[in-house]
């Protein structure tokens, strides 16, 4: 890698979340991970300095940024209008030639052992941010199959920066857009056998004993999407103990389209009620989630998949629980100055 | 009998029928075990725990003796705050109990402020008090042991009449009688001085996982605060150690699966040195571990191993062939002392706040110290001194058979304690007399028409419950000692008229998903029916029937806990089983295939 290339590009290994202003939420949290010893989709970021050069060619045409601060978030009319213009003239505007040619070594060089499809995902330096649901206001690009379209894609990226939510989101918090920067993740796509998520803790009670676990057939998106009734368990962080498992129908799947995309599979009827994870990869995942939640030191919400081919199962994503997180600081109890009056909760009498 | 077609409610006391030609059987339990109208204003539940099956008149001592110490320690003794004694009435063979709530806020601020100096005393001095208490139970074990057998000569012997005792020997059958009855109702004070306080120990602990871990399994916490090296593991510890003896000596092959254990014991008598010293070992073993019997200790026939052999022999073939097979069947005590230790120290670090873990510390440490006592006393209790007592009024039996009272021995238990006192004066007025005892014309068709009338008591199902269900159970005994809250009301309300008719819920007492045959096992005497693979269905499981556990695939009972002794032994020998599942025995049906599912607590009915 040439040394422009460092300058627009950083490999997942060699990233933290220290990176976050220069590779975003996502991109800081995946480098997180491979640091971890996560195994994780080989991937690499194209940094918020090919946005920030691409941005400052754009704004030499005309302002860009200032359209945006100038916005009133309750406006949705003048929004929506100035979103549609931004997001078309970052697609179609040309790619500088230095970025280019760095994502197109890059990309040849995490596919030079297969022609495997790629995701490219936005990662905005807002993103992830432990006290902001920012997640998903953002495009990604999955099953994306060439070159070419992942150069499209990358741009689409950007201009999804000024998605109609996402620049409501921003004036609403109050953010300043010489702040927010994109960057993107080009990692490669996992034809999953199994995806789903896991709650490091319990949705329902917040329990930090438990991980909740959603799986379906076929790729992830069907679950997030809330496309098919997953299966569910819950597993004993510590014990391993599986008390809840519920194998549901699962009518559908997703899977890779070989022209790109993704395509939604009616699950043949012998595997509809069939449990999509054995005993032992449920373990494994446990395992999985126990190293992730330790690294960053609180409960994580996390997106998985089992890789068809290999067997093995890789984490996608990891984010920092947000709903229980708040509700933790209340003590249950405390040292009692004889531990005797502990019993009295049992024994009545009101301690 | 039926259940009640309106829901929320079960039958009242009054509409409990006595079975029709069993009115006498029923007369001659104690008046005041008899239910009467007022019973109707309060609500019963059937003690199946303890008394899964209808009670001969001699085994209603069981009750009486238990409740009347169990009454004592809490009203009295530690004056527990919110609750008095349990009330206990007998119909029909079955044993009801109610607890007496206190409610009067006034008065359980008094009560506190009694238990905070008595309870809290016992906390702070538990280890002095926990040893004199084994000091206390092996004083009454060795002067029951040392009570000599009832015997009547034809004339005083000579030497006591020159030690001028001045008493006769049909003096001394009252006085063996009472102080047998005195040192049997004694030892349920000395089982009942540490229970309550020691579960409440435990429970608040659970209580507290409970609320800082909402899903964590009741088996986990178990987990944490069971004991390693309780005496409940020891006799089938020491089939293990006499398998391993077995192979070691190279007698091995002189057991197996169709022979008897007089059969075993002949041929290693017989067969030179190492089986002699076999039998050795074998006697080193029974003294004391063998004193278990193999039931709860509430019934007569549930015999000790060291008065029948047959159960401890029957799983000495299996044993035997594990070890050749190269199984060491040591418990790896330290490694499972470890893995405790890991757990508490894992679920501690998940508690989010300092408050929290200081607590934590405090709540594990007490249910740590209190523990010992919990998991070890029916070992001294309802099995060695409860074996030596029934066996004592055996020997009365015998001596009363033998004066044509009753054909058999055995057929003593089925006259009261009280009628057995009557007995027992009328034989020694004849003897003094030199006339006929009147009991040879009395008692034997009373025996008749009460052993008939419990074989037709156990024909019949009996109400889970009597009574308006009250809105909380608010009882911590009651919650303590059977499980039952308003929750498994409901549930046991609700398995009569709605509800999947194949599955059943109770508490999950070890992990694990199973499917097999399920075989409805209402009396010991029915075990040698399970094969291999086969789920055992039962109405209770207590710790001697661990040597089936190798055998069988899984367990399910009627009656119990998380912590009764079923859900611990399953644990140890991770058997999946689902325990208190309230009517298992007779919603399932002997042969039927079922699945165990013990995470969850859940059984489902296949075909």
């Amino acid at each position: 890698m040439t040394v422009s290339d460092a300058h627009f590009i950083g490999w997942f290994a060699e990233l933290s979340l220290a990176d976050r202003p220069q590779v975003g939420g996502k991109g800081g949290s995946l480098g997180e991970l491979v640091r971890a010893g996560i195994a994780v989709p080989p991937g690499f970021v194209v940094k918020t300095a090919a946005f920030e050069q691409f941005l400052v060619t754009a704004e030499s045409a005309s302002p860009l940024r200032a359209l945006v601060e100038a916005l009133d978030p309750d406006d949705l009319p003048q929004v929506t209008t100035v979103s549609r213009q931004l997001r078309a003239r970052i697609e179609a505007a040309p790619l500088p030639p230095d970025i280019a040619a760095a994502i197109t070594r890059s990309y040849r060089q995490l596919n030079a052992a297969n022609q495997a499809a790629v995701a490219v995902r936005s990662s905005a330096t807002t993103e992830d941010a432990a006290d902001a649901s920012f997640a998903g206001l953002q495009d990604t690009y999955l099953w994306v199959q060439s070159l070419e379209q992942a150069l499209d894609k990358v741009r689409s990226c950007w201009a999804s920066l000024y998605s109609v939510e996402s620049i409501t989101y921003r004036r609403r918090h109050g953010y300043a857009e010489a702040d927010v920067a994109m960057a993107v993740v080009v990692q490669t796509m996992v034809d999953a056998r199994t995806a789903g998520v896991m709650f490091t803790r319990s949705p329902l009670t917040g329990d930090r004993s438990v991980m909740a676990i959603e799986g379906s057939w076929g790729l992830g998106s069907a679950v997030v999407g809330g496309e098919v009734t997953p299966d569910r368990w819950v597993i004993g962080k510590i014990t391993g103990e599986i008390s809840v498992r519920e194998i549901s129908d699962k009518h559908i799947s997703h899977a890779p389209l070989v022209t790109g995309g993704i395509q939604t599979l009616a699950v043949p009827d012998a595997q509809r009620q069939v449990a999509c994870m054995n005993d032992d990869e449920l373990q494994a995942l446990r395992t999985i989630g126990r190293k992730v939640e330790r690294h960053y030191g609180r409960p994580q919400d996390i997106e998985w998949a089992v890789d068809r081919h290999s067997g093995s199962i890789l984490l996608l994503q990891s984010r920092p629980e947000t709903v229980w997180s708040t509700r933790d600081a209340a003590p249950l109890s405390r040292a009692a100055a004889d531990p005797s009056l502990h019993v009295l909760k049992i024994f009545g009498g009101n301690r | 009998m039926d259940m009640p077609a309106k829901p929320k409610q079960f039958p009242l006391p009054s509409s409990l029928k006595v079975v029709p030609g069993t009115e006498r059987a029923q007369a001659a339990y104690p008046y005041y075990t008899q239910f009467e109208a007022a019973d109707d204003q309060r609500f019963w539940f059937y003690n199946s725990m303890h008394f899964p099956e209808p009670m001969s008149a001699f085994d209603m001592v069981t009750a009486e003796a238990a409740y009347c110490a169990l009454g004592a320690s809490n009203t009295r003794v530690h004056c527990l705050p919110t609750t008095l004694g349990i009330d206990h009435r007998i119909i029909n063979g079955r044993v009801y109990i109610g607890g007496n709530a206190v409610t009067d806020p006034a008065e359980i601020a008094r009560r506190l402020e009694e238990f905070k100096q008595r309870a809290f005393y016992y906390y702070a001095n538990w280890e002095r008090l926990y040893t004199q208490w084994r000091e206390k139970m092996m004083v009454l074990i060795t002067s029951a042991q040392e009570l000599p057998k009832p015997q009547l000569p034809e004339l005083e012997p000579l030497a006591n009449v020159h030690a001028g005792l001045g008493v006769a020997s049909n003096h001394r059958l009252l006085d063996i009688y009472q102080k047998t009855l005195e040192g049997y109702f004694r030892m349920w004070h000395h089982h009942f001085e540490f229970l309550l306080l020691g579960y409440g120990a435990y429970l608040t602990f659970f209580d507290f996982c409970k609320k800082a871990f909402p899903e964590i399994t009741d088996q986990t916490i178990a987990r944490m605060v069971a004991g390693i090296e309780a005496e409940i593991f020891r006799p089938d510890e020491e089939l293990r150690r006499l398998a391993r003896c077995a192979v070691e000596l190279g007698v091995d092959s002189h057991f197996g699966k169709q022979l008897s254990a007089p059969q075993v014991i002949e041929t290693l008598r017989t067969c030179g040195e190492s089986g002699t010293t076999w039998l050795k070992e074998l006697e080193v073993s029974r003294h004391p571990w063998f004193n278990i019997n193999v039931g709860d200790g509430f019934y007569h026939y549930h015999r000790a191993w060291n008065d029948d052999l047959s159960m401890p022999f029957a799983s000495l073939p299996d044993y035997i062939d594990r070890v050749k097979a190269g199984e060491s069947l040591h418990r790896p005590v330290e490694k499972l002392l470890a893995e405790r230790k890991q757990l508490i120290e894992d679920y501690r670090e998940l508690l989010t706040t300092d408050d929290d873990r200081a607590a934590y510390d405090q709540m594990i440490t007490l249910a740590h110290r209190v523990f010992p006592y919990v998991e070890g006393h029916k070992f001294y209790c309802e099995h060695w001194y409860t074996n030596l007592f029934f066996n004592k009024i055996r020997e009365f039996g015998a001596l009363l058979a033998e004066h044509g009272f009753f054909p058999n021995a055995e057929d003593v238990f089925q006259l009261t304690h009280y009628e057995l006192e009557s007995a027992i004066i009328d034989l020694m007025t004849a003897w003094s007399n030199g006339s006929a005892p009147r009991g040879p014309g009395h008692w034997p068709p009373i025996v008749v028409e009460r052993r008939a009338a419990i074989r037709e008591w156990s024909q019949h199902e009996t109400p889970p419950a009597l009574g308006v269900v009250p809105d909380v159970i608010d009882d911590p005994a009651i919650v303590m000692l059977w499980g039952i809250t308003r929750d498994s009301l409901d549930t046991w309300l609700s398995s009569a008229d709605e509800a999947n008719p194949n599955e059943l819920k109770g508490f999950a007492a070890c992990r694990g998903v199973v499917e097999g045959t399920a075989r409805i096992v209402k009396s010991v005497e029915e075990i040698s029916r399970l094969q291999k693979g086969d789920i055992l269905v039962c109405q209770v499981t207590n710790p001697t029937w661990a040597p089936i556990f190798g055998k069988i695939a899984a367990a399910v009972s009627d009656i119990g806990g998380s912590m009764s002794h079923a859900a611990i032994v399953a644990r140890e020998y991770g058997l999946p089983a689902v325990v208190g599942t309230g009517n298992g025995t007779s919603r399932i049906k002997d042969g039927q295939r079922i699945r165990v599912d013990g995470g969850r607590g859940i059984v489902t009915i296949l075909h």
